[in-house]
């Protein structure tokens, strides 16, 4: 045996190789499952995929799209949260820094045009699944699981728009938020509300109902522009995050990408 | 190449139930047999769910509770607007407009307190003086001098707000009564201050 050899195999022998590669190379049946079902990334996907599943010609790949986008979002959000101070001294003049000041001025537009790429993203994916029929049994759990996702993207975006605390900003929340005033029972404008009260007390009022909930005060001001940053930084993107595993765990379980009938 | 990994022992072994006689005294597992009947313990297996049910709907409540605020750093509902006599015919106050979101009108007979909010979306419209109207940046809404909605996308008139004159002859507005033209909550006394 060459000495090359016998080098190549001590190091694959070593116990730091093997705690990194826990089976052999994946040229048998068996290895190649191992590969998949040993990694804690890997595992979400299916060991085996359809050729048709690999084709553009078929996904599109909008749903890999749509979590590409939102790694990068991922990214680029951390980077600007570096410079960014949710407050309303701050927040707008943090983001013009963000262009002017820092190197690389386009981080925030990557961010900006990334969302609005993710929400195109997402609806294609959604379409795509439509036009192959792909939201039907047994995937018609899996189709619930992306009608959150999508809900979450929305607010993703809708929590994002706040932030650069210009005038386009305060009142497209404005206006957006002011819809919450007539969710049914919750929002003291809603249908329904009118009906809880106690006496002349009415329990749902401007103070207390579910827009004062999202937005922490009676209009947008300094405590939406936190709640927001809050939502959009940290409790949206984990619950969207947590959904996408579920999405992705369940097109390995409903058994891999739908075939073309 | 094999899988260098051998696979864990699986062959059980005396010593897990040995160590679980040791906590459990010399009796064993058998020493608990008899204290509760099958039947004894399903209240308590009741009891436990219902009290950790119990716990955590109180957890989500008070989470809930959380969200709302005791104190709120937002300018007060209700402000003094100085004297009646400050206000002239045919002009609107916009002194009250970025702190408290109103506009104080003057008309011959009466003094009313116009709310800033556009009733299509809730954006703030501009008062234009030479065109004698309000009109809404966001989707162009247009109200005459009384409130009345006449071009835009606006549903119906500006909301007024309480309005009266305090006992040291200051107007005071509270804005925690509404007035709405469409209900016929105008002609309510409240909703203005009479000048005759
Ligand atoms: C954040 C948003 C979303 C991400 C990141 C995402 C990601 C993915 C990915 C990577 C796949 C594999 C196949 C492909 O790439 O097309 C997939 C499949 C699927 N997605 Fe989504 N998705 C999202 C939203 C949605 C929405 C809005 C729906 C529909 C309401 C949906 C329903 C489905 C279904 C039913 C499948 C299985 C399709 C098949 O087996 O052919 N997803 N998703
Ligand atoms: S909010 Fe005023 S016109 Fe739409």
């Amino acid at each position: 045996m060459s000495r090359l050899a016998n080098v190549k195999k001590s190091i694959a022998r070593s116990q730091l190789w093997t705690a990194f590669f826990r089976h052999g190379y994946p040229d048998t049946d068996r290895n190649r499952v191992l590969v998949i079902m040993s990694n804690v990334l890997l595992h979400l996907h299916p060991v085996k995929v359809r050729k048709s599943g690999v084709k553009m010609k078929y996904t599109w790949c909008a749903g890999g799209l749509s979590f590409f986008l939102f790694l990068l979002e991922t990214i680029t959000g951390l980077l600007l949260m570096f410079y960014y101070r949710p407050t309303i001294e701050y927040a707008y003049v943090d983001i013009i820094d963000l262009r002017e000041q820092v190197p690389l001025g386009i981080m925030r537009e990557l961010h900006r045009w990334g969302a609005h790429a993710m929400v195109i993203a997402v609806w294609v994916h959604m379409f795509r699944v439509f036009m192959t029929g792909s939201y039907k049994p047994p995937r018609e759990f899996n189709w619930n699981v992306g009608v959150i996702l999508l809900v979450l993207t929305l607010l993703l975006s809708f929590t994002g728009y706040l932030l650069p605390w210009d005038q386009l900003a305060i009142w497209a929340i404005t206006v957006g938020s002011n819809m919450a005033r007539a969710t049914p029972f919750l929002g003291h404008e809603g249908p329904g509300a009118a009906l809880l009260r106690v006496g002349d007390v009415s329990l749902v009022h401007i103070g207390d109902d579910v827009r004062f909930a999202l937005l922490g005060g009676r209009f947008v001001g300094a405590g939406t522009l936190l709640r927001f940053y809050v939502l959009h930084c940290v409790a949206i993107p984990l619950i969207a995050g947590f959904g996408m595993a579920i999405h992705f765990w369940r097109v390995r379980k409903d058994g891999g990408i739908s075939g073309p009938l | 190449m094999t899988d260098s990994r051998q696979s864990p022992p699986t062959s059980p072994t005396a010593a897990p139930t040995r160590r679980a006689e040791n906590i459990l005294g010399a009796e064993g597992l058998s020493g608990l047999r008899g204290k509760t009947s099958r039947r004894g313990f399903f209240p308590w297996l009741g009891l436990a769910w219902v009290s950790i049910t119990a716990g955590f709907a109180m957890l989500a409540g008070v989470s809930l509770r959380f969200l709302f605020p005791n104190v709120l750093f937002e300018p007060p509902s209700t402000f003094k607007a100085g004297f009646p006599s400050e206000y002239e015919v045919g002009a609107v106050d916009e002194r009250f407009k970025s702190k408290f979101g109103v506009w104080i009108v003057r008309d011959e007979a009466t003094l009313f307190a116009l709310s800033t909010i556009c009733t299509h979306l809730g954006c703030t419209p501009n008062w234009l003086g030479g065109e004698q109207k309000f009109k809404c940046p966001c989707h162009g809404s247009g109200f005459y001098i009384d409130g009345m909605n006449f071009e835009g996308p606006a549903p119906r008139p500006l909301e007024r707000y309480k309005i009266y004159v305090a006992d040291d002859g200051q107007v005071v507005v509270d804005k925690n009564s509404k007035y709405q033209w469409e209900k016929g909550q105008w002609d309510n006394p409240e909703s203005f201050v009479s000048m005759a």
